[in-house]
């Protein structure tokens, strides 16, 4: 190995191919759902559930790779650097979009975290049937958000029936609805709820199950209406009685001392991490190339190369924004080629997330503000990117919360040292 | 195919690089920028790594080939023991690289061996004048036909060891571009201030000031010239991964300061105030570190934008090495301040790469 930023083939491909469906299948239509909030673009959901199919990705967006043709040289592992730049790319298109490709989503992450072979075999396979299904993560609450350990939702076995019996609030779910609600359109999906099986023992007791769509005592309560990323559904799930068989639980039933258990769900993090990075920075991408296209259509010339001195203010806002932007990608790839790489990277993966969240606000922010009325104006998507930006410094972990998990690597603290 | 990951040969360069930057240029630092002195035997051990003998070619006396990319990393590991130190052992790169990379074969025959193959010596280049908006595209200096010579006059500012040196590289307008001229010691017309440039950090730097008026100079790569931008290029890059070293020795001492100094019953570091500051010195310092990697990759591998990436890379890691560096200073409070304390003098050095250009080139 070398150090080396040659972008590989089958990215590049691949790549140039999700540009024509961003152009042709989300840019066309971004204004129309970020209009009609809880409306579903089913021609996007549609065309990528087939297209998915077809090239064996089945279970949605999720780390695949190439296996080399036979004779042909070994090379390394890039299924997460592929998962990044499509991403990327999508939500240049349109994020909110990109949330609801079809697929596990988080909720399918988790069960491959978690779960042991029979969980895996009989929660994975649907989302490579007919119809696009999806499933979604049930964490947040309205007390708890990054602080996990405050989750209130419990779980308690019934031993009569052998089975779970949930109750809990819980809120932000992305894809909520479409995980849970059932659609004509879409196959029957999961929510994976956190849930603590015994509130004495704090992290430890906390475990994940997964819930049918349709289970009993589990409803979509609401759906919020957001600043950005409009296009995806963000439901609250309340759980009253809610009743899940035993073997839905994911991870050991009883409790032991060590959080190992948890540490590992969270671990899913890190591998998430820069994706939600790269999501961002898509969006960034976005909003820079309309700006630097609207500058250029203007007369405005960009001038690289000069001192400092001899630049515009625009100029220098320019050249900044790409400096942003460009580093914060190098991070994400960085941060994702450590993952197929086996290499321990959660330091660069928050670090990656620090940076994007800061970068896509600061970018669209900027964005928005050079250009003016044209910025603010309905007539173009400018205004949507600034709004869908913001969500990036949010969620996945503020970046507040990413800051503190990069200070207590950097520092060696443990989060009792550094709280 | 994306790698991050050093080559064995880089690996081993970075090592010892860091080996020496780490117990030589490190402990030596602030006595030197407060006697304005750097130790010979310092400088001479800094040469003795071979780094400009390992990017030049065997036919010219080395043994390797010139990268970017290993010479970013090399850099980096450098300048994080001290700045002065490390531009002064690669003082004759300043002379040398242009050379490699523009001159024409004479040129390289008549130099390159010589300089390779001997100690350090002062070999050293003049690109900088005083203007407040300094642009190496527009410079004042200028160049005028004069047969097979060229004719300079002008003056040049922070040329590192010129009082010395054996022969220097002028860069001057010739017809509206910048060209390099190859200028020998003791040329007429050639005065080299007799005091040394006095600036805010680099004090341990000997920089003079030059005058030329109606030197006669050979031109870098014969009678068609050679390509400034490249050479450009590789000053930039060279700037912004000292840049990073720079910033990555405040933040190192920073945060260990922090881990050592208690208030109210905790460390500081323990205060989310400091934990965060320091939290974004580091992913700023790997964002620029990242970004000059690809721009010092982009120029090995003539990528179309090449010289883009690296004007980006040196203006990020300016900025980022100034952000790095004052907060250097804040953590360590008052006790920054003073002198005895490194972070001030990296605060200094961190505020000259807005400035400074063509004081080091890979």
């Amino acid at each position: 190995m070398t150090i080396d930023f040659e972008t590989p083939k089958p990215i590049a491909q691949m790549q140039t191919m999700l540009q024509t469906v961003a152009e042709n299948m989300m840019r066309t239509t971004s204004r129309e759902f970020d209009e009609n909030e809880h409306a579903i673009p089913w021609g996007y959901v549609e065309f990528m559930h087939t297209a998915m199919r077809s090239m064996g990705g089945g279970g949605g967006l999720t780390v695949t790779d190439d296996k080399p043709k036979e004779g042909a040289e070994k090379r390394p592992p890039i299924g997460y650097q592929k998962l990044a730049a499509q991403i990327e790319m999508l939500s240049w298109g349109d994020v909110g979009y990109y949330l609801i490709t079809p697929g596990g989503g988080l909720g399918a992450a988790a069960v491959q975290a978690a779960g042991n072979a029979g969980q895996k075999a009989k929660f994975l396979a649907r989302f490579n049937d007919d119809k696009p299904t999806y499933a979604a993560m049930c964490m947040t609450e309205p007390g708890a958000g990054s602080d996990t350990s405050a989750i209130r939702a419990r779980a308690v076995l019934d031993e009569k029936t052998n089975e779970w019996i949930i109750n809990g609030e819980k809120i932000f779910v992305t894809a909520g609805d479409k995980s849970f609600t059932e659609y004509e359109k879409l196959g029957k999906g999961f929510v994976v709820v956190w849930a603590s099986i015994d509130p004495s023992a704090g992290r430890s007791g906390m475990r994940a199950f997964v819930v049918e769509s349709g289970a009993p005592g589990v409803k979509v309560t609401k759906l919020e209406h957001k600043l950005g990323i409009r296009a995806s559904d963000t439901a609250s799930i309340s759980l009253v009685d809610a009743r899940v068989p035993f073997e839905n639980i994911l991870g050991s039933p009883t409790v032991e001392k060590s959080t190992t258990g948890f540490k590992g769900a969270m671990a899913t993090f890190d591998a998430t991490r820069p994706l939600v990075a790269a999501s961002g920075l898509g969006v960034a991408r976005a909003a820079l190339e309309f700006l630097k296209e609207k500058l250029k259509e203007n007369g405005v010339e960009i001038r690289y190369g000069l001192p400092r001195q001899k630049l515009s203010n625009i100029e220098r806002e320019v050249f900044d924004m790409e400096i942003m932007l460009k580093s914060s990608w190098l991070m994400v790839l960085k941060a994702v080629w450590m993952a197929d790489n086996k290499k321990p990277n959660a330091l660069e993966s928050s670090m990656s997330k620090v940076k994007a969240g800061d970068v896509t606000t600061k970018v669209t922010q900027k964005a928005v503000e050079i250009l003016g009325p044209l910025g603010y104006s309905r007539e173009f998507l400018l205004e949507k990117w600034f709004r869908d930006a913001k969500i990036t410094d949010i969620y996945e972990g503020t970046g507040q919360i990413n800051r503190l998990v990069v200070a207590r690597q950097i520092l060696g603290y443990s989060g009792a040292e550094l709280r | 195919m994306y790698s991050f990951e050093p080559n064995e040969e880089q690996q081993m360069l970075i090592d010892a690089v860091g080996k020496y930057a780490a117990n030589d240029l490190r402990p030596a630092a602030h006595d030197a920028e407060e006697s304005r002195e750097l130790p010979k035997k310092l400088v001479s051990k800094g040469w003795e790594l071979g780094f400009l003998q390992a990017s030049t070619p065997e036919a010219y006396g080395g043994f390797g080939e010139r990268s970017a990319v290993t010479g970013a990393l090399a850099l980096e590991e450098m300048a994080f023991g001290d700045l002065a130190g490390a531009l002064a052992v690669l003082t004759p790169s300043l002379f040398a690289t242009p050379i490699l990379l523009g001159g024409s074969e004479e040129q390289k025959q008549e130099y390159l061996p010589r300089i390779v193959g001997g100690d350090w010596a002062p070999y050293t280049a003049a690109l900088m004048e005083m203007s407040f908006d300094f642009d190496p595209n527009a410079l004042k200096t200028s160049a005028k036909a004069d047969g097979d010579n060229y004719i300079l006059n002008g003056e040049k500012i922070f040329v590192p060891f010129a009082k010395d040196a054996e022969a220097l590289i002028v860069y001057a307008n010739l017809d509206g571009v910048t060209q390099g001229f190859i200028v020998t010691k003791g040329s007429a017309g050639l005065s080299i201030s007799e005091e040394r440039e006095k600036v805010m950090g680099l004090n341990a730097l000997p920089m003079y000031r030059v005058k030329l008026e109606n030197v006669s100079a050979s031109r870098l790569g014969g009678a068609s010239g050679h390509d400034f931008e490249l050479i450009l290029s590789a000053m930039r890059i060279a700037s912004a991964s000292a840049a990073v070293g720079v910033a990555r020795s405040s933040f190192e001492y920073a945060k260990n300061y922090a881990k050592e100094r208690d208030a109210f019953g905790v460390k500081i570091a323990q205060k989310q105030a400091i934990a965060f500051m320091l939290a974004e010195m580091a992913t700023e310092i790997e964002a620029m570190r990242l970004l000059t990697w690809e721009a010092a990759w982009k120029l090995d591998n003539n990528k179309d934008d090449a010289h883009i990436a690296a004007y980006l890379a040196q203006t990020g890691a300016a900025d980022m090495v100034m952000m790095v560096t004052d907060r250097g200073v804040q953590i360590y409070g008052g006790h920054g301040y003073i002198r005895e304390n490194p972070v001030e003098l990296l605060m200094r050095n961190g505020r000259g790469f807005s400035s400074l250009l063509g004081l080091v080139i890979l």
